[in-house]
């Protein structure tokens, strides 16, 4: 902190000396988030688990809320900062609507003004500890896109973050394809949603899954995954060689 | 003896000047009491230090006698060149980097047996110095494994552990157990603390059924009825998880284990090229190198490579050299 301060020799009018922090590490964290299109709109899952650390401190946290009329956010990483966020996009959309002339802010828009937003306070050494999943359809047009804490975006198919980069993309790469009906889509996202409940040690299982289309967004009540833990290897693993492991 | 060596080993000591005063001699007189517990570490350096820390003036030490002995290295890594490694870094000097094995490795237990898979492709760093390269070992006829980690590691350790089971299936009679090369394996694995960085999926079927494990490079090890290891493990994991069920078929296990390394091949930096392939049932087992290319050549000529109009030969004349070079017979045989 003391090393900013001193950077900051000509001290501008917003710039407090004496306070300024930054984000040095994420405190209450969520894991990954996966969104996909499909031949409606967008279909986005996360799930509920809000860690501190290496402890589940809070199994109710909603990490995906819809945007405006056209978009919906879902987002990992530090949970304040993704309050913070909605703060900014509830500003702007407020202010969208005031201007009250029929037009309204459609996905490309909103996440091009968050990688805006995550570029600039990353800049300042100062990030929001986020990587955002933004989903939506307007006009006909769907849109799914991704900006992660330092400001990379892109848009694809197929989004995830943080750990369902490493299990979840594997599996969309091979069985996304074009036009996937809602059922086949929920079952793919369930795939990959199980994999990451079985692989990363900050899953639970507690999932929410939502979905975008032109008339609007829902997002579904909390739900569980079926896990199977009967393998014979599991049962037994010294078959063989009783007493060793 | 001992007080017998030790005065022996007083009368060399001489200090710096050469003289001997009669203070000097009764102080050495008095070390020569104490001289017998040096000789308990018995190394000379030992000796060296002992006198430091008890005589005040600097001794010549020449130690004579037999009793002294260079201890050789109980086992494990010398740490002896780390400082000066420390030192050379500091001062811009880069260690070479290693050849890893940056990998998909994968086993999975079907029916009748265990199914192992590896990709092909081994780094240095940033540059792929194998685009086909052997990661599924032979540890014994029903037994092999595959290594993930540094490359010199996982084929000095395997190699190190097949010899040690033949030796062992000569002296019992019998065919090797899977628990003999796990066994084998970690306990060399944790005696090196983790330094040996071999990450191994090691499968086979023994007379109590088959088996598969994956050990780590410290030591520690896991049974399992599917296994990735690698830097590409969690896109192989992935498929495994979303799609093993128990009761493969060969062909089911084989697509599976295929499937799998694929999804490391393509997802993962540091796994690449081909698919290997082993199946292991008992009493046979079958070694698919190569099982999958799905890295071919993209831009291939059509037209193959046509080489030029030849040139049209005029004339053809041998000349054999030995008509031109004196051969002297019975000279000097070259040096080797």
């Amino acid at each position: 902190m003391n090393l900013m301060d001193s950077s900051h020799s000509n001290p501008m009018s917003l710039c407090s000396q004496a306070d300024s922090q930054r984000t040095l590490y994420p405190y209450v964290t969520g894991t990954s988030v996966i969104g996909v299109k499909y031949k409606d709109g967008i279909l986005m899952a996360a799930d509920m688990g809000g860690s501190y650390g290496s402890t589940l401190r809070y199994k109710s946290v909603e990490r995906m809320k819809p945007i405006g009329k056209h978009s919906l956010l879902g987002a990992s990483g530090e949970i304040s900062d993704f309050q913070e966020i909605l703060h900014y996009l509830d500003e702007l959309i407020l202010y969208d609507n005031m201007w009250d002339d029929g037009n309204s802010l459609g996905p490309k828009e909103v996440h091009s003004y968050l990688t805006r937003v995550m570029y600039n306070r990353r800049n300042k050494f100062n990030p929001l500890w986020n990587s955002l999943v933004l989903g939506g359809v307007k006009n006909g047009q769907k849109y799914l896109g991704t900006v992660s804490m330092i400001g990379v975006h892109f848009e694809d198919n197929h989004v995830a973050t943080g750990f369902g980069n490493h299990l979840a993309r594997p599996i969309l790469r091979d069985e996304w394809h074009e036009d996937l009906s809602f059922e086949d889509g929920v079952k793919l996202l369930e795939k990959c949603m199980r994999v990451l409940l079985y692989r990363d040690r900050s899953a639970v299982n507690k999932l929410q899954i939502a979905k975008i289309t032109e008339e609007g967004v829902t997002i579904s009540q909390p739900y569980s995954l079926k896990t199977f833990w009967g393998f014979s290897a599991f049962q037994n693993p010294t078959v063989g060689a009783e007493g060793s492991w | 003896m001992q007080r017998k060596v030790a005065l022996k080993i007083t009368t060399t000591l001489c200090t710096k000047n050469g003289c001997l005063d009669a203070g000097t001699i009764e102080r050495v007189q008095s070390l020569a009491f104490l001289i017998p517990q040096a000789f308990v570490a018995n190394t000379q350096r030992s000796l060296h230090w002992f006198l430091r820390l008890r005589s005040s003036s600097i001794f010549q030490v020449c130690v004579m006698s037999k009793a002294v002995v260079d201890v050789p290295p109980k086992g494990g890594f010398s740490f002896d060149l780390c400082r000066r490694n420390e030192m050379l870094s500091k001062k811009g000097v880069q260690t070479p980097p290693f050849r890893k094995t940056g990998t998909t490795i994968v086993g999975l237990v079907f029916q009748d047996g265990v199914i192992l898979g590896a990709d092909t492709r081994a780094t240095e760093g940033p540059i792929v110095c194998d685009k086909n390269c052997e990661k599924i070992h032979y540890m014994a006829p029903n037994i092999y494994c595959c290594g993930a980690g540094t490359a010199a590691d996982t084929e000095a350790v395997t190699d190190m552990v097949s010899s040690q089971l033949q030796l062992h299936r000569y002296h019992t009679g019998r065919e090797s157990r899977v628990v003999t090369a796990l066994t084998l394996l970690k306990s060399h694995l944790f005696s090196y603390q983790g330094y040996v960085q071999a990450a191994l999926v090691l499968g086979g079927v023994d007379c109590t059924g088959p088996h598969l494990h994956t050990i780590y490079p410290h030591g520690s090890t896991d049974t399992l009825p599917f296994a990735t290891m690698g830097s590409g493990s969690l896109a192989a994991m992935a498929v495994f998880e979303s799609k093993y069920h128990e009761g493969l078929t060969r062909e089911e296990g084989i697509n599976l284990v295929s499937e799998a390394i694929c999804s490391g091949i393509f997802n993962d930096l540091g796994s690449g090229s081909n698919v290997d392939v082993c199946v292991i049932t008992k009493g046979h087992k079958e070694y698919l190198r190569n099982h999958q290319l799905p890295n071919p050549r993209t831009y291939v000529s059509a037209k193959g490579y046509s080489f030029p109009k030849p040139i049209e030969v005029l004339l053809t004349k041998v000349t054999p050299l030995k008509e031109k070079v004196e051969v002297i017979e019975g000279g000097d045989a070259m040096e080797e």
